[in-house]
This record gives C-alpha cells, structure tokens and sequence, in this order.
C-alpha cells in the first residue's frame, strides 16, 4: 500500500505521455488526484506498520503533511482542467506529466524515515518542478527558472553534506553509521558534537534556501510571479512543506541532542527576519503575484518562530503549515484567473477585479483577509495560538516583534490587495476570454470552505493527529 | 595505499585551482571530469574490495567521468561559446580567493576529529575547499555554463566528503543521489539551450528583468 501509493501518480504520469491529445490528457490530473486522495485518507484511517528496515513509515509528522498535500494537490488537479483550456495552444504534456511526478515525489518525502531516501525526494521535487516554472515559455520566465534551479539545486546540495556530516558523526561516536531517522533520535545526545553541530547549521542552511528562508529567499518573488497560478499554489503549498517536514526531522533530532535551545534560537531569529523581509518588501509591490511570493516568505517565517518558541508553541506550528498551504493554495488559483481575465498581473491595470470576475475577485479578497490572520479564518487560530505561546512563555520581545510585522504586513498587503479587487475598472481594458467557470472557481471555493472550517471548529481525528506530531516533535515525550 | 589517496586529492585540489583560472569552458568541463574520475578511483584505494564498492567506482566514473561532461559539451556545442567573458571576479582574485579558502579548509578540517581508520587522510578539507571553490565559481562567472560548472565542482567536493561513507551508505541511497545529479544537469542543458535561443547569449547578468524596483 506505501509503494502504490508512490508508485500510483508514476503511473499517471506515463498516461499522460501516451494520450496524444492535449484537450483530454488534462483529465488525468484529476483522475489520479482523487485516487491519491482516496489512498491517503485510506492509509491515515489504517496506518501499516513500519517496513522491515524501517524506511518507510507513516508517522504523525508525516500523516499531516501528506494529507495537506494531497488535499492541495487534489484541488490544483481539477482547477489544471479548466485553466489548460483556456491555454489550448500551450502543450501541456510535460506539465501533466511533471505534475505527477511531483506528486509521487512528494508523498515520498512525507513517507521516507530514512533521511537520505528523503533528500533523494525532495531533489526530485526540486527538479520536476523546473519545467512547470518555465510553463509560459517566455524570457521573464526561462530567467525565473535559471534562478529557482540554480538556488535550490545548491541548496539541497547543502544539505547534503550536512547530511554526511550527520552519518559521519555517528562513525566518529563508533556507533554503527546510520541515517534512520529513529536510531539518530534514540542517539542523538551521543553523537560527536562537533560533527553534529556542522551538520545542523549545514542542514538548516540547505532546507531554509528551500523553503524560502530569509535571506535564502531570493528564488521565490521570481518563480511563483513567473509560474502559472495553479503552479505557484502547488510550489507554496506542496513544496514548502515538504522542505518544512525535511527541516523538522533535523528539529527532532536537535531536541533529542543537547542542542535542541540552540538550533530553537537560531530558528526564530530566520523566523523574524523572514517576517521583516516580507514586511519591508511587501509595501508598495505592483505585481500582486510577487507579493504573494513575499507572503510565502512570510508565513515560512511565521512557521519558523513558532518551532523556534518550542513545545506549547507546536500544537500551533503544524496547525499553520496545514492552513498556510491550503489558503496559498485559494490565493494563487483566484490570482491566476484574475490574471487570465487582464493578461497582466501589474496593479497599475489590475483593478476592480470583484466586477471582472466576481467569484475569483471575491475568493481573492477573502483568502487575503485569512491569511493575514483575520478570523474567523484557520489562520487567525493558529497565529493566535503562536503569539499566545509566545507571552506566556515569556519571550515578550519576540511576541511583540511578531505582532509588529503582523500588522505591518496586513497594511502592505491590503494596499495591493484592495485596489485589485475593489478599484474602478480601468476604461482601456483589454479584451480577454476569459470568464469565472464552475472548472475554475468550484476547486478554490470548496478549499476557501474547509479553510472556514477550520477556524470555528477543528475535527478530533485532526486534533489527535496534530498532538501527536506535536509531541513527536517536542522529544517523543 | 592512504599515501596514494592523498596524492589523488592533492591532484583534485589542484584541479580546483586548473578551473578556477581559466576561462575556456571546454577545459573547465575537461578538468571537472577528470576530477569525477579520480573520486571514482578514490573508494578503491580506502575501502576492502566488496561488489558493493566496485558498482559504486563504475558508476561514479561513469556517470561523472562520461555522461555528465558529454551534456555539457554539448549544451557549449550547441550555444556555440567557447570563453567566459568578464567574469564578476576574476581570474587572478579568484585564484587567490580559491588558495585563501582551501587553507581556511584545512584549519576547519583539523578542528574537526576523524574516525581512527580515517586518521591522517585529507579527505574532509579536500572536500570543503572544493565545495567552496565550487562556490566561487558559481558567485563570480556570467555565463550559465560556468555556473553549471561550479555547480559540479561544488557537487565532486560533497561527493568527496560521501566516499568516506562509501561502504557504510545503502546502495539506494547512493545511487538516487547520482541519478538526481544526472537529471539536474541534463534539465540545467536543456534550459541553458533556451536561454541561448531567447536571449541569443548565455550571459546571466542579462537575466534582471525581474527585480525589485
């Protein structure tokens, strides 16, 4: 059942290699979306016990992940079917097929227990998501892609060594050399500490560039402006979190060892200074797809000082990854048809867009008042449950620099956000064929009501899920 | 035998130094791959034979010795450039800078103890002065070949770091990190072709349309 569900989307992807016509082939996306789906609920309901060496294993951490993902991906496949119409003349063979294959990639990382089957995956991610940054063909685009595959690649390249740092350390402590996520926790206070600590900073270093870590964030106004909507929602909500679980693995085994405070501080410092960034950068930005890009930084970061707070602030931490990806997810595909419906995606042009195209200037207006953490949104519960943590914890300064950027960046973001959706039309608008359809506004509007969901009432399976990986990341205890 | 591996990672040193002050890219591939070769010969020399170990000497030469330089001789080929041209540092202080980092490697290294059967090889500043070297190359040249290439070096540094592993890492795992390489660098080809065909160069500091205003 784990390698189906791996093995499963691969599948997908040779069929969307062999149906010749560009019009059906996008029903595959959906198809093997609902089936991934199904497997995941199928396999959270009924978690199989460990493989006998113990790579594989579907633990808390990785249940949330998955589940978030495909959830996500499920919604970004059948929104493809209505959007690739709209492009007809675009082959879209490679995106489906690297849609896929991303897919598999990413349950793969939320699925792997051995560190290095994990970085395998996630650099798999990293390069089936090339072509789909590179979908317009264009030369702002190729120039996205150059930036996004040189960053990361050298990124993850990073963290490879910090991975062998960490296999060697155990050598060095004459332990037997291992990569399993279990031994390295059980061990972890044993390990030789210099090697240990390399490898931390070296891990931190290469999973930050990939998910988007101040000031390891310069790919990314680049690769989700230039990318398709429904590419960029995948990017902010599937791939940040698979880089975010790869960072919290590191996270369990720093709060096993005795650097866990350490590796906590360090954490919360990327943390503000990724909210700071998103905070300077997001005033004033004339291309609404950018500055969502800057939100994504944002909400890393947000993500980020909540791990760094530690134990009472995690419940909290895994609770925004979830509602993080799921509004990303509502923001870019409304934003992708706001930008469909005015060939532009510059504010100076984009205004009025509640007129234009109602239903996806409305998803975009509410999906911006959540994920600037108004209620009663998801988000809203889950900052407030960070910034709760944050004052009784005592970490004053850190609560109120935290609240200080929140603020700052509801103002920037507002100020963009607003005139797109409620300005007055321009008068020299240019014509465009696109209208809001029920292929592409029902997927965003069904995640917008599970995000509304969430913040009055967060079902129990979830919630025991979500204390688990909590516990299981504050030290197994 | 530890005193012949030591003299092949003086010589992939020495390498570092080779690309760090040339700009013909044709010999930077050249000088990468040999590099790629020696690592492949290195985990012959430290580890007992093991089937194990000899898939991991063929493939490694295979892969970066022959495959990875023939997609990049061909990408050159095909965007018809031959030189780096007025590289962001050049090749003087790059060289500099390349001997400033590999003795600050050396003094990182020896901060950091090895496993007894390890003692007295150069293997862990090796690494890292060719990872940093990597980096400079990939910091101070224009051209998106370059920077492929100072990808690679960056690559063969951490590579040379993993051969210490070489006996103690699962098949699988090693072979899912070559294989990952190999698609990069072929999915880096293909969008340096694009790049030479949309913006007819190869110059990455013409690549800043998008910035912050």
């Amino acid at each position: 059942m784990m390698w189906a569900i791996v093995l499963m989307p691969l599948l997908g992807a040779l069929i969307a290699w062999l149906v010749p016509d560009n019009r059906r082939r996008s029903f595959v996306l959906p198809v093997f979306a609902l089936l991934h789906l199904a497997m995941t609920v199928a396999l959270l309901v009924d978690t199989p016990p460990p493989s006998p060496a113990g790579w594989i294993f579907l633990d808390p951490l990785g249940k949330l992940s998955l589940l978030s993902s495909s959830i996500l991906f499920t919604v970004c496949a059948s929104y493809a079917v209505g959007y690739l119409n709209y492009r007809r003349l675009r082959p879209n063979r490679i995106l489906c097929m690297a849609f896929l294959v991303c897919l598999s990639a990413m349950t793969l990382v939320t699925i792997s227990q051995h560190l290095g089957l994990l970085w395998i995956a996630l650099e798999a991610t990293t390069l089936t998501m090339a072509p789909l940054i590179y979908f317009n063909h264009n030369a702002r685009s190729i120039e996205a892609t150059w930036k996004y595959l040189l960053i990361c690649s050298v990124g993850i390249a990073i963290a490879l060594l910090g991975l062998f740092f960490l296999a060697y350390s155990t050598i060095v402590a004459k332990q037997d050399v291992t990569l399993l996520l279990g031994s390295l926790i059980s061990d972890a206070s044993r390990l030789h500490p210099g090697w240990r600590h390399a490898a931390f900073i070296f891990l931190l270093v290469g999973f930050g560039s990939k998910m988007g870590l101040a000031p390891l964030h310069t790919w990314k106004p680049d690769a989700y402006g230039e990318a398709p909507g429904l590419v960029g929602a995948l990017l902010a909500g599937g791939l940040v979190n698979c880089a975010l679980l790869a960072l919290m693995r590191v996270y369990q085994i720093a709060a096993a060892s005795t650097e866990g405070a350490l590796f906590q501080e360090v954490l919360l410092g990327m943390g503000l200074v990724s909210m700071a960034f998103a905070a300077v950068f997001m005033a004033r930005q004339s291309d609404f797809k950018r500055m969502l890009a800057y939100s994504s930084v944002e909400h890393v970061g947000i993500i980020a000082v909540a791990l760094g707070l530690g134990k009472p602030a995690l419940f909290g931490a895994l609770l925004h990854m979830i509602n993080n990806a799921l509004t990303k997810g509502v923001l870019f595909l409304s934003s992708g048809n706001i930008h469909r419906a005015y060939n532009s995606k510059s504010t100076q042009y984009v205004r009025g867009a509640l007129r234009r195209t109602p239903w996806s200037g409305a998803l975009f207006l509410a999906a911006f008042l959540a994920i600037t953490g108004s209620p009663p949104f998801g988000p809203f519960v889950s900052e407030f449950l960070i910034v709760s943590s944050a004052f009784v914890q005592g970490s004053y300064w850190s609560g109120g620099l935290f609240l200080l950027f929140l603020a700052m960046i509801f103002i920037g973001m507002a100020s963009t956000v607003l005139p797109v959706v409620l300005g007055k039309m321009p008068k020299d608008m240019q014509k465009s064929p696109y209208r809001d359809t029920v292929h592409t506004v029902l997927p965003p509007l069904l995640l917008m009501g599970v995000i509304l969901v969430l913040g009055v009432w967060i079902p129990e399976p979830l919630r025991v899920l979500l204390t688990e990986a909590a516990d299981l990341l504050g030290g197994g205890k | 035998m530890n005193t012949m591996a030591d003299q092949l990672l003086v010589l992939c040193l020495l390498l570092n130094f080779a690309v760090l002050g040339t700009s013909r890219l044709a010999f930077s591939v050249r000088a990468v791959a040999l590099q790629g070769v020696l690592l492949g010969v290195l985990p012959a020399l430290v580890h007992p034979f093991s089937w194990h170990l000899v898939l991991i000497v063929v493939s490694i030469i295979l892969a970066k010795g022959a495959l990875i330089p023939i997609l990049i001789m061909r990408a050159i080929r095909k965007a018809e450039i031959q030189r780096e041209f007025e590289p962001f540092i050049g090749y003087i202080p790059s060289l500099v800078l390349g001997a400033l980092f590999t003795s600050l490697a050396f003094i990182f290294a020896a901060r950091l103890p090895l496993a007894p059967e390890h003692e007295g090889l150069l293997f862990v500043p090796a690494s890292i002065a060719t990872v940093m070297c990597g980096f400079l190359i990939l910091m101070g040249r224009r051209k998106a070949i370059s920077q492929v290439i100072g990808y690679l070096l960056m690559e063969n540094g951490i590579f040379i770091f993993g051969l210490l592993l070489a006996e103690a890492m699962p098949v699988m795992v090693e072979a899912g990190a070559l294989l990952d390489l190999l698609v990069g660098i072929f999915v880096m080809g293909i969008v340096i072709n694009h790049i030479s065909r949309e913006f007819s160069t190869l110059d990455t500091s013409r690549l800043s349309t998008l910035r912050e205003e």
